[in-house]
């Protein structure tokens, strides 16, 4: 048995009185979860605790809270863990839990789902939809399509994600990545008949697939490696390059210009890249209505820039281009990757390595100093 | 020691103070930078978004190239966002043998082959665990003193942990406060050090992204910071070229200098601030900084 000090982050609504902080000492074994902590705490210090839980298994997806700032679900997380992570943060070993972000607090660590989890979920038509006849017996599917949908189909709803979202903290209508991935669950889905409706309304959407800001505090907030920002990837390849989806957002068109200026030139052509994003992606692009508008509001940064030294003209007019031999190579890879066209989703070699896992030979610590993957990540969410 | 060295495209065309201040800092760490300059752009994670087996193909190239140079111990960048592209497709190329050996085919056209196992650190992980901070320290000729400097890491660089190799014996995401501290400066704690700088959809919600600029830069001022520090150009250009449309978008004067993280080192090891290009930036370090009395003054 050891003792363990939580300082819970309170608020009543009905109390007229702001959130406060309340610390409370618990005695368990080091093993044993912050909800267990909680729940402790509820019952020989103070029933009025709010604290939503079920399971206790990590299956439910009720008790998402977040942990010395970081989300995660209450019953996953050691209080051992809990308190190392607490030190490591330079704190007092102090384990602090506080409601979820970026949705409003009902009462202590309860917050409303319904008000943002729910009602995304509910945006992306998160049921099935096949207009074909019932088959007489059952659906017959490919294996595999069905293993590709499972990464999304493990998400238990627990909010973690839509937690600590970044572009949800400066554009609370961004759809969000549980939501998203659960679109995915369906785009995926070769049952399903509307893949090219979903996507088009989501990338139709300005709060949509490209809204995504790409910070992976989704991939690293899901206790159940679900990847939300990987499903809003897959997403947006399969309307870009599957579906030939022109979005208002350019986002399309960013991505097209970003593969075709790399192909040309070995490398980013930033100056190239902002026109072609709004213009459509050739050189004539600039002269485009929309990039002419764009390129009008950066003009005092650009020409600051370029009295500063900060831009250099030649490079700014003409970008940087690797030598000609580098050149060749890097245009073959695109040639023997895409082919002429852009590739289609059966033509395109994905590795998910949810699916695949890693070689057996992978070992378990850090398989080299760079960039370690090491399988499995439970530790993570401490 | 001698680095296979990787500039990124951003450091080479809208930040080029950047790879300046990288080549004048390196001979003062005894670091000497090989160029990897036939290597390709490592997609910004752009191009997986576009097509996955393109960006690894690319990305395995820029490896076997960087393994290709002789007597280099590893793999170096300057940039956030390249650090995490490139570690997301070593992390297939290196999970999985059979689709290593596919890459590898098409890689076989220029000759080049990737072999597993490549190190890449970013000039910060470098700084810390190669370099070491008492090492740092004892190189310093003009501590930072009474200069208040904020981490920005990017997020590239700090997520996925499990990816990155952060965990608590190698805490990669807190090397910048300890590299402003062993540079003599006062670390300034805000709450947007390991947020997003919005860059990456700034043609797709220009608001949306320059509202995240403008919100921790604003967090920043708000903590007293003198300036900012990054090993991101790509977050350079949102928090510092497209500052002066933050501060429309937020409705607030900011005027926070951003600098370059191998500008900061700079600094401190004697280099002067036009030597480092601090005077080419939208938001010009010395016009905010009093250099006499914070910086240079100790100089002597």
């Amino acid at each position: 048995m050891a003792e363990f000090t939580l300082r819970l982050r309170r608020f009543d609504p009905e109390s007229g009185e702001g959130a406060y902080w309340e610390q409370h000492t618990v005695q368990l074994e080091e093993h044993h979860s912050v909800l267990e902590g909680i729940l402790q705490a509820k019952a020989h210090t103070d029933g009025s605790i709010g604290i939503r839980c079920s399971c206790r298994a990590a299956i439910c997806g009720s008790c998402g809270v977040r942990i010395n700032g970081e989300p995660g679900l209450a019953c996953n997380t050691h209080l051992d863990h809990a308190r190392e992570a607490s030190i490591q943060a330079g704190s007092d070993g102090v384990i602090v839990v506080e409601p979820m972000g970026n949705m409003p607090v009902i009462k202590d660590l309860i917050v409303d789902m319904d008000a943002v989890h729910w009602k995304k979920i509910r945006r992306v038509t998160p049921w099935l939809i096949n207009r074909q006849p019932v088959p007489e017996r059952e659906y017959i599917v490919e294996r595999e399509s069905m293993v590709d949908v499972t990464q999304t189909m493990a998400c238990i709803q627990c909010g973690a994600c839509v937690s600590d979202c970044l572009s949800m903290e400066v554009d609370p209508g961004f759809i969000g990545p549980a939501a998203l991935a659960k679109a995915y669950r369906f785009v995926g889905d070769p049952r399903d008949d509307q893949h090219f409706e979903r996507l088009n309304d989501l990338a139709d959407d300005p709060l949509g697939i490209y809204d995504c800001t790409h910070c992976f505090k989704c991939v690293q907030a899901c206790p159940k490696e679900v990847n939300p920002m990987g499903q809003i990837m897959r997403l947006r390849r399969l309307a870009g390059s599957d579906h030939d989806i022109e979005d208002p957002n350019n986002g399309r068109r960013h991505e097209q210009a970003f593969t075709t200026l790399v192909r040309g030139y070995g490398l980013l052509h930033e100056a190239e890249l902002l026109p072609r994003s709004y213009g459509g992606d050739s050189w004539f692009g600039k002269f485009h209505p929309a990039a002419g508008k764009e390129l009008l509001a950066s003009l005092p940064v650009v020409l600051k820039g370029l009295i500063r030294g900060k831009v250099n003209p030649k490079t700014a007019a003409f970008g940087h281009k690797l030598p000609k031999p580098a050149l060749d190579a890097v245009r073959a890879i695109f040639d023997r990757v895409e082919g002429k066209g852009h590739s289609t989703r059966a033509e395109r070699h994905e590795l998910n390595l949810y699916v695949t896992g890693y070689d057996e030979d992978e070992p378990d610590g850090h398989a080299h100093e760079g960039a370690a993957p090491t399988p499995g990540r439970q530790g993570d969410q401490q | 020691m001698k680095v296979a060295y990787w500039p990124g495209c951003v450091s080479r065309g809208f930040t080029p103070e950047l790879h300046g201040s990288m080549a004048k800092v390196a001979p003062l760490l005894d670091i000497e930078l090989v160029e990897l300059d036939r290597a390709n752009c490592c997609g910004a994670g752009v191009i997986a978004e576009h097509n996955q087996e393109l960006a690894d193909t690319l990305n395995a190239r820029t490896f076997a190239l960087a393994q290709g140079v002789d007597g280099a111990q590893m793999m170096m960048n300057i940039c956030s966002t390249c650090q995490g592209a490139q570690g997301e497709c070593q992390e297939r190329l290196d999970a999985n043998a059979e689709y290593r050996e596919h890459v590898n085919e098409t890689l076989a056209g220029e000759g080049l082959s990737y072999e597993k196992g490549l190190t890449n650190k970013n000039f910060l992980w470098l700084l810390v665990e190669e370099i070491g901070l008492d090492e740092l320290s004892a190189r310093v000729k003009r501590p930072l003193t009474d200069l208040r400097v904020g981490p920005f890491y990017g997020c590239y660089i700090v997520r996925p942990r499990h990816r990155l190799g952060i965990d608590a014996s190698t805490p990669r995401d807190h090397y910048l406060e300890r590299v402003i501290d062993a540079l003599g400066g006062t670390v300034t704690e805000y709450a947007g050090a390991r947020k997003c700088c919005g860059f990456p959809i700034i043609t797709m919600n220009k608001e949306a992204s320059l509202k995240q600029a403008g919100r921790h830069l604003g967090d920043a001022i708000e903590a007293q910071a003198d300036c900012l520090v990054t090993p991101c150009p790509l977050c350079h250009l949102n928090l510092d070229m497209q500052q002066p449309l933050a501060e429309g978008i937020v409705g607030r004067k900011l005027g926070m200098p951003v600098l370059h993280l191998p500008q900061l080192v700079g600094l401190a090891l004697g280099l002067k601030p036009a030597e480092l290009g601090l005077g080419r930036h939208i938001v010009k370090p010395t016009a905010v900084i009093d250099w006499t009395s914070a910086v240079v003054a100790s100089a002597a």
